[in-house]
């Protein structure tokens, strides 16, 4: 076969592009390789595909959409902290001119894919996964408002997800820290695949963000029940309701300056160039617009999690709850005033720089303010520590230091000490781990009897716990002292040997957290063998205050027989106080949305033509382009987009409940 | 007992004496004042953070399920007073630390001259300030003194109390520059000046580095900056002088080629006008520069013939390339105009010479004039040069 022609097939790809000269991938590429065949040989023998596509790869249930997003969010998880260990082995050994076991190509796509799978395929999918479980239960609705698109949405998170696991074994993941600065990120300085990887993960990913965004800002706004005016709603759907605004917000910019960095790479524009005219450092602005509310994405719908948390643990209502609306109002807008802080350093004039500093700590008043209303929810309650309540403790302790060293970052003169150093690491660590993760963590344990009907084992989770949180301080507090010793993040070798043993603390930080996540892995197999001991059968394990403890656990398929009616903020709550009966008559047919296979299949083309453009295989991108048209096209035929669930099932349903709860008193 | 947890200590203790807080403890006058900015605004913080965790401990003891005797009333939400204060003690806080973060980031803003070179010092007028120009390469530091006609690479000097004016900039990729025992980084960008003012109070040797990730070999992009007495600095400057070597246009296009971990390299002499070719992206002869071409734009452009002005590229860093799709590489190629002299840019922010320390009772605004070109386009882009 000609050269030619193998181009015109495979593009960039040779066997040069295979990484068979890195044992450490070659390793991991066999240690998946048969764990992968493992679970598709076991999912072939116990003739499971079927089930799963049609229960759960094609469903538009958004309850196990959201437990898909979890799974997602978890098994990369894996994945990110594996990159996580590496990192920390290596800057724990190459001292001393020691090189360490990574080679700077290694090395550099190590970091690199650490920081985008934690943010965009970690912490994404545990936050989306918990907004579409719980926020439509939480407001009495049967779905969201478009249960299709949300499918698609998921899917496309996967694709996302799909291309950056790709890179580890075919080709290489971008060199360039997780924003991809250009000039470096630009095709002069990379030119081979590994940006392109970035590029087209975040694109395909970032569809699914931005339209599972717009559906949850129309189920809130559109589909809460009777009574639930917006000063009713749940603080947790509030926190999603303004998460959701700042993605539809600005997940389209952080498209377009990747669109805009693709022009650069693929047709020779200089957008983002040194030369013609091109500004890096617009680059820079417009991906931080994108960027800083990103981080407020992220923490927003923790918050809500700490508060649904702290008032049913504190057997209490919510401090406060108009200002902690407010609050989060106001962080949602100030979030879009801030992003020059990331760049202080970039030779701004002391104005500019002052104005975003100063705009930085305001945004610290309403988060201290959301502090006080959880710090006084406690106060005169009565506080029982099960594990979301833990994981809000140390929240709470961990998230004011972050919080803290987060507005000494907002003094400009102080961040040109400490802007790219490891304190900067450690600050953003602190909040998004203390924040971010205990939030999900705090979610998981909280709502993981109303999705399975049976709790979460509590020694294992206890074990995470304590491991993740001593193992945090461990790994973080280090790297607060070494940028106080004007160490710089990103490096792969050391020279002076004094700051090793920082290092080595460290390490041992991170394998304590691996501990937690193991314990983590643990408690949930520990909890599925020891599901009858822990079973629910009220619905209502932890003698809650929201609507998604109105219903059973799991919910049925249509979340409530009857739209619930709401006249207080603490609508389940009310109802227990006066003396809710479930209605057991007069039950209708429930019309539901049904399953499509488009969502999947749709997404499985776009990874397909992001891999073509990578790897410039333009018969693909081409066909899947195409063929992407044709499926979405052909689905405006689909004419089975709904059914009716009889109301002989939903009496069956009810009934089998009704029983169950006579059983358990 | 209590020997065996001494001895568990015994690490940490020798750690920590062998560490160098340079971030707390630096040895120039501007990374002082940045360290008493960080120590004022945390402690100013903790004001507020303190209280908050050691209520947050009290009220998760206090209120514990098993404690009965507690009181518990679980319809209480509210309370005006109580949000008053949530919201008012933190506003306090911030407007503190907003004054001080006004004043601060105008007194220390990098591009503005030195008003003193210690706490009770002012400038010596009459010492002219040292010059450097800062050109961050892939993976090294080019360090000119334009004026004592010398460079260097991976090293640094100083004399100490004497201010430095440095001029940065870069060859292909972002870079910071930063010497956490001198002062606060900034960004050295390729077609970009940034600037720093500086002084370095206590002889001795410092680290200096890169601070943003550059690449392959961003690992080994250190230097020694080396703070010295009059004398030693002379001796250094006559030592870089004896070192012999010139460079020129030819060698600097062999230096800026990709290399790690780069020993220290001296030139005796060095082109004049190298600093201004390298920002203005125009080393490599026949390639028109950054400057010429913002002149000629000012004056309304080359209209439809500037298209045609371009040259197919030969050499790009590592290996000659292009797009995909794009069109060849290229550049645009110098005119027959002598070169404008464009070299000089934008004129320093000058502050008054004021010993008054950056903080403390009765401080007052600093008389300050905003720059013209303090855009986020700084430096080498100011709107119109002409």
């Amino acid at each position: 076969m000609s050269p030619d022609f193998l181009k015109l097939i495979f593009g960039r790809l040779t066997f040069e592009s295979l990484p068979l000269h890195e044992p450490i991938v070659v390793g991991t590429f066999v240690v998946v390789a048969l764990g992968g065949a493992a679970l598709l040989g076991g999912l072939t023998y116990f003739r499971l595909w079927g089930y799963l596509w049609r229960e759960w790869f094609t469903t538009v249930d958004h309850k196990r959409i959201g437990i898909m997003y979890m799974i997602l969010g978890i098994v990369m998880l894996l994945r990110g902290f594996a990159d996580a260990l590496m990192m920390r082995g290596q800057q724990m050994l190459a001292f001393g001119g020691s090189e360490g076991y990574l080679n700077a190509h290694h090395y550099d796509q190590v970091f690199t894919a650490h920081g985008v799978i934690m943010i965009f395929f970690v912490a994404m999918p545990l936050v989306t996964g918990l907004m579409n479980y719980v926020v439509p239960l939480q407001i009495g609705a049967r779905d969201v408002s478009f249960p299709f698109l949300n499918n698609f949405s998921f899917w496309m998170t996967v694709g996302g997800a799909v291309l950056v696991m790709a890179s580890l074994f075919i080709g290489e993941f971008a060199r360039t820290g997780w924003l991809a600065y250009p000039p470096l990120s630009n095709i002069g300085y990379s030119p081979d695949v590994g940006v392109d990887y970035y590029i087209w993960a975040l694109q395909v990913a970032g569809v699914g963000t931005t339209l599972s965004g717009i559906n949850l800002i129309c189920t809130i706004v559109k589909l809460r029940c009777p009574g639930m005016t917006m000063m009713k709603m749940p603080v947790f759907t509030w926190t999603s309701l303004c998460t959701n605004v700042l993605i539809v917000a600005s997940f389209p910019v952080l498209t377009v300056v990747l669109a805009l960095l693709s022009l650069d790479r693929y047709v020779g524009t200089n957008f983002f160039t040194n030369d013609f005219g091109g500004s890096p450092m617009m680059y820079v602005n417009l991906i931080w617009i994108w960027g800083h509310p990103e981080v407020y994405i992220l923490v927003l719908p923790a918050f809500g999690i700490f508060s649904e948390v702290t008032s049913t643990f504190s057997g209490k209502r919510l401090f406060g709850y108009t200002s902690m609306v407010y609050a989060t109002v106001v962080i949602t807008i100030l979030s879009y005033l801030v992003w020059l802080h990331h760049f202080f350093t970039m030779g701004s004039g002391a104005s500019v720089n002052s104005f975003f500093g100063i705009t930085t700590m305001i945004i610290s008043i309403p988060t201290g303010a959301k502090m006080f209303n959880w710090l006084f929810t406690m106060y005169r309650g009565r506080i029982r520590y099960e594990l979301p309540m833990m994981w809000t403790i140390a929240f709470m302790l961990t998230f004011v230091i972050g919080g803290m060293t987060g507005v000494l970052l907002a003094v400009p003169p102080a961040d040109f000490v400490l802007h790219n150093s490891l304190f900067l690491i450690a600050h953003f660590h602190n909040v998004i781990i203390g924040g971010v993760v205990f939030g999900a963590f705090a979610g998981i344990n909280y709502w993981f009897p109303k999705a399975f009907g049976f709790k979460l084992d509590p020694f294992w989770g206890k074990m995470s716990f304590w491991f993740w949180v001593t193992g945090f301080y461990l790994a973080f507090m280090p790297l607060y002292v070494l940028g106080l010793m004007g160490v710089t993040r990103r490096l792969r070798v050391f020279e002076d040997p004094s700051l090793q043993i920082w290092f080595v603390i460290a390490a041992i930080g991170a394998l304590f957290i691996f501990i937690g996540i193991l314990s983590m892995l643990m408690q949930f197999a520990v909890s599925l063998l020891k599901r009858e001991q822990l079973k629910d059968v009220t619905g209502d394990p932890w003698d809650a205050r929201t609507l998604e403890w109105a219903t059973s656990s799991p919910p049925p398929d249509y979340n409530f027989a009857f739209t619930p009616v709401v006249h207080d903020n603490d609508a389940w709550w009310d109802m227990k106080k006066r003396g809710y009966q479930r209605p057991l008559t007069g039950f209708k047919p429930i019309h539901m949305p049904a399953s499509t296979g488009t969502g999947i299949i749709l997404a499985g083309l776009a990874t397909a033509m992001g891999f073509g453009l990578i790897w410039y295989m333009w018969w693909l991108a081409a066909a899947s382009f195409i063929a992407m048209l044709a499926v979405g096209i052909g689905h405006t035929f689909n004419y089975h987009r709904d059914f009716d669930i009889p109301a002989e099932d939903i009496i069956r349903t009810e009934d089998a409940r009704t029983k169950l709860l006579a059983g358990a008193k | 007992m209590s020997r065996l947890k001494i001895l568990a200590l015994l690490p940490l203790a020798v750690a920590l004496s062998g560490c160098n807080y340079v971030v707390l403890a630096p040895a120039g006058d501007i990374a002082a004042q940045q360290r008493d900015l960080v120590i004022i605004s945390t402690v100013l913080m903790l004001l507020i953070v303190l209280p908050v965790m050691a209520l947050t401990a009290l009220f998760a003891w206090r209120y514990r399920q098993s404690n009965t005797a507690a009181r518990y009333e679980p319809e209480w939400d509210h309370s005006t007073k109580l949000e008053l204060v949530i919201w008012s003690a933190p506003l306090l806080i911030i407007v503190c630390l907003g004054a001080l973060t006004w004043m601060g980031t105008h007194l220390l803003d990098p591009y503005r001259t030195l008003g003193r070179i210690h706490a009770d010092r002012a400038v010596d007028q009459a010492k002219a300030p040292l010059e450097v120009d800062v050109v961050a390469l892939d993976w090294k530091w080019l360090f000119i003194y334009p004026g004592y006609g010398v460079a260097t690479v991976n090293e640094l000097a100083a004399p100490v109390d004497r201010p430095i004016n440095f001029r940065i900039t870069a060859s292909s990729v972002m870079n910071s520059f930063y010497i956490p025992a001198l002062a606060g980084q900034i960004y050295a960008m390729p077609g970009m000046e940034t600037k720093l003012h500086a002084v370095v109070n206590h002889p001795g040797t410092y680290k200096g580095f890169s601070a943003n990730y550059s690449g392959a070999g961003f690992s080994g992009m250190h230097f020694n900056f080396k703070g010295l007495d009059d004398t030693g600095f002379d001796a250094w400057i006559a030592s870089a002088k004896s070192a012999g070597g010139s460079l020129g246009r030819a060698e600097y296009l062999q230096l800026e080629k990709p290399s790690q971990n780069e020993p220290v390299r001296r030139w005796g002499t060095v082109d004049a006008d190298l600093y201004r070719l390298i920002l203005n992206m125009c080393v490599e002869t026949g390639k028109m520069c950054q400057s010429e071409m913002m002149a000629i734009d000012a004056k309304g452009g080359a209209g439809h013939q500037g298209l045609n002005n371009t040259l197919p590229l030969a050499y790009d860093k590592y290996a000659r390339r292009g797009t995909a799709f794009g069109p060849e590489p290229s550049f645009v190629a110098g005119t027959c105009t002598p070169d404008a002299p464009q070299g000089k840019t934008t004129a320093s922010i000058t502050a008054p010479t004021d010993t008054m320390p950056l903080i403390g009772a009765g401080l007052k605004r600093p008389s300050f004039t905003p720059l013209k070109s303090s855009s986020f386009f700084l430096g080498q882009r100011p709107k119109s040069d002409s």
